[in-house]
């Protein structure tokens, strides 16, 4: 245990000091949520009817870019065979490094996205539920990225693979986040179920994830 | 070099047995599809209500049955891979993969071109058709992946971990169905009232549908053995001309 | 305490790169590795380090602890360090002193392993501003770090030179004083006390067609 904690404190100080790229995430986000409604027209009735839709993509792919370096370094500099010979199954490895890029990255992408709302006219009914969506559904986005973090690891090109590997395992998450959204501003009695699937979707992945991914890291270490 | 040997040798039986009997599933699928086709122009009646264009199920309903059971193919597969590394395990995963992707898109094309006279679109965000997409996608995944990578080793085995991973997602897409039609409209069903007249023309198709998708299966697994043969027996030849310029530079 | 491994057999993309291979390493003995390109030295290395499983055949520590794997009991220095630019010399150290030992007194060991590898004067600075050499040193302070039997080095002297070179050998010695294991492959002399020479393209039960 208190390995798994050394582990994620390292992962979390390096993800402060190299700092960029949380900025840059952060930054894909803003971009893509800015440049959406220059795409679609300035209709603010439209824009709010979609606002929950727009940030949920937008923070998927903003995600999507930090994911490679959840493993690249620790496999670049060798770090991840020395942590493989320690007594921590690699499984815990993988979790422990998946919860500290959720902590890294999920959070502060799920805490920009109400600022973004306001320039999408977001009900402000929805907040509450928007900010509750995100932080239940993004350790699946976490947890689900390290599987094609660590499969793309030694592919060309990983950065676009990894996109068209981890987007249809995404796509559950998307789904009940913005049902739950909907149920959210539309029929409030409904907000429970999608978001109990949501959670459960989250749960589910913090399982699955670590087991696939270590088992993609330890083909990859022979 | 004896692995080597016992690798070559390996699937021999398979080929021995697969040579015998694809020649008669090429020839059990042909009739079969031949006298389902008759009975679908010839026999089953048109729909009161959609008329000819019903007949699009008879192609339709196959190719998606298929493109589930593509994908439980080379989940199991894989399965077979990673737990009992079975020499032929990866060689069937491999060759499937193609092969269920082709047979997802023919049941996105033919469902897209029914739903034109049926829906008035060629495509609805409905449950069924938007799991069958994300089919189509894992299909994709595991073929990007497995072109991506030099190894053929590493990229059976990492392909084969997207394989199973991509199984656990099916049944949370599947149940996702209730969930996602509180939205959009509801799902139609063909399947709950299907009139005899109908039902076997199409469970003709369907195992006409089967018998070829094993065959060509099939012939591919022996094309991937053949292939890899070749490239066994080409690295061996590299290492005795390499062992040669050895005794060359000795002797001098 | 013995290492014993019997009749490996090793593939890589698919060929087949040691075959029926055994070998054995006493207490208080460098096993030095040697050999062309190829012969197999650094798969050797990494299957005892338990990153590729054989084939065939067993790798066991004989006298070691029971409930843990080899991999467990070993440090394994690879060509690259296992040193984080970001993080000072001391923060790297001392994370690898944590996980690899546990946390009780890390710290004594963490100044240990720094002054044995003449680095304790750069504990403070990010491991980015050191040269290859330093670099190196710091990687290798591992090795002292946590207390495991058995000592996996591949080409641990790259990039060193002939003072640290010495350092590393004094590590090594004590370490074989104590009763430890060294399996190393280099292409360069290491001046270790007690080593003896193995040739894995002898050994590796691979005839040259």
């Amino acid at each position: 245990m208190s390995d798994l904690m050394n582990l994620i404190g390292r992962d979390l100080r390096l993800a402060v000091r190299e700092g960029g790229a949380l900025g840059t995430a952060l930054g894909f986000f803003l971009v893509v949520v800015a440049m959406l409604p220059l795409g679609l027209g300035p209709d603010l009735n439209l824009l709010s009817r979609i606002a929950a839709g727009i940030l949920w993509i937008a923070l998927l792919l903003a995600a999507l870019l930090s994911l490679p370096r959840v493993f690249e370094s620790d496999h670049e500099d060798g770090s991840l065979e020395v942590l493989a010979t320690g007594g921590l199954p690699l499984e815990l490895v993988a979790a422990g490094k998946s919860l500290a890029h959720w902590i890294s990255t999920g959070i502060p992408l799920a805490l920009l996205a109400p600022v973004l709302g306001i320039l999408l006219n977001l009900d402000l009914a929805a907040y509450p539920a928007l900010i509750a969506t995100m932080l239940a559904g993004t350790p699946a986005v976490s947890f689900l990225g390290a599987i094609g973090a660590a499969l793309t690891l030694k592919t060309r090109r990983g950065g676009l693979l990894l996109a068209l590997l981890v987007l249809p395992l995404y796509i559950p998450t998307l789904i009940f986040g913005i049902s739950a959204m909907s149920a959210a501003t539309m029929s409030p009695g409904a907000f429970g179920p999608s978001f109990a699937i949501l959670a459960a979707i989250s749960l589910a992945s913090v399982v699955v994830g670590p087991i696939a991914a270590a088992a993609a890291l330890r083909i990859q270490l022979q | 070099m004896q692995t080597l040997t016992q690798r070559l040798a390996n699937p021999t039986r398979f080929m021995e047995l697969s040579g015998m009997m694809l020649p008669w599933l090429f020839a059990l699928a042909a009739a079969l599809i031949a006298y389902g086709l008759y009975l679908v122009f010839f026999v089953a009646p048109p729909d009161y209500q959609q008329g000819e264009t019903v007949k699009i199920m008879y192609i339709h309903v196959p190719s998606a049955w298929l493109a589930m059971m593509g994908y439980g193919i080379a989940a199991v597969s894989s399965f077979g891979l990673l737990v009992f590394r079975h020499p032929l395990a990866d060689v069937s995963a491999k060759a499937v993969v193609p092969i269920g992707a082709a047979f997802t898109f023919l049941a996105l094309v033919t469902g897209s071109l029914w739903g034109k006279p049926m829906w008035g679109t060629y495509w609805v965000w409905d449950a069924r058709l938007t799991s069958v997409l994300i089919l189509f996608f894992l299909y994709l995944g595991l073929m990007a992946l497995r072109s991506s990578l030099e190894d053929e080793n590493l990229a059976a085995k990492l392909t084969a971990v997207l394989a199973l991973v991509g199984v656990a997602i099916l049944p949370i897409i599947k149940f996702s169905v209730e969930w996602w039609n509180t939205l959009h409209q509801p799902s139609t069903g063909f399947t709950s009232s299907v009139y005899p007249s109908m039902r076997t023309p199409l469970l003709v198709m369907a195992i006409g549908f089967s018998t070829l998708f094993v065959a060509m299966h099939m012939l591919a697994m022996r094309n991937e053995v053949l292939r890899r043969r070749v490239k066994a027996m080409r690295m061996v030849e590299v290492e005795q001309r390499d062992s040669g310029a050895h005794a060359i530079a000795q002797g001098g | 305490m013995r290492l014993i491994a019997e009749n490996l057999t090793v593939e890589r993309g698919g060929r087949t790169i040691l075959s029926g291979l055994s070998f054995l390493a006493g207490a208080g003995e460098a096993v030095v590795l040697v050999g062309p390109n190829g012969a197999g030295k650094t798969t050797l290395l990494r299957t005892i380090a338990g990153f590729i499983r054989p084939v065939s055949g067993s790798i066991r520590l004989e006298g070691g602890q029971t409930d843990t794997t080899v991999a467990e009991q070993a440090h394994f220095i690879g060509h690259a360090n296992a040193i984080k630019a970001h993080l000072t010399v001391r923060e790297n150290v001392r994370f690898w002193a944590t996980y690899l030992g546990g946390p009780r007194e890390a710290e004594a060991r963490v100044d240990l392993a720094l002054q044995h590898f003449a680095i304790s004067g750069l504990g403070e600075f990010p491991a980015a501003y050191l040269s290859a050499g330093q670099k190196r040193r710091a990687g290798l302070a591992r090795l002292l770090v946590a207390v495991r039997p058995l000592w996996l080095l591949d080409e641990p002297t790259v990039s060193l030179d002939a003072a640290s070179t010495k350092v590393l050998g004094a590590a090594v010695n004590a370490h074989l004083e104590g009763g430890g294991l060294v399996i190393a492959a280099s292409h360069l002399p290491l001046g270790f006390a007690r080593s003896r020479e193995f040739d894995v393209a002898a050994a590796r039960g691979i005839v040259p067609a």
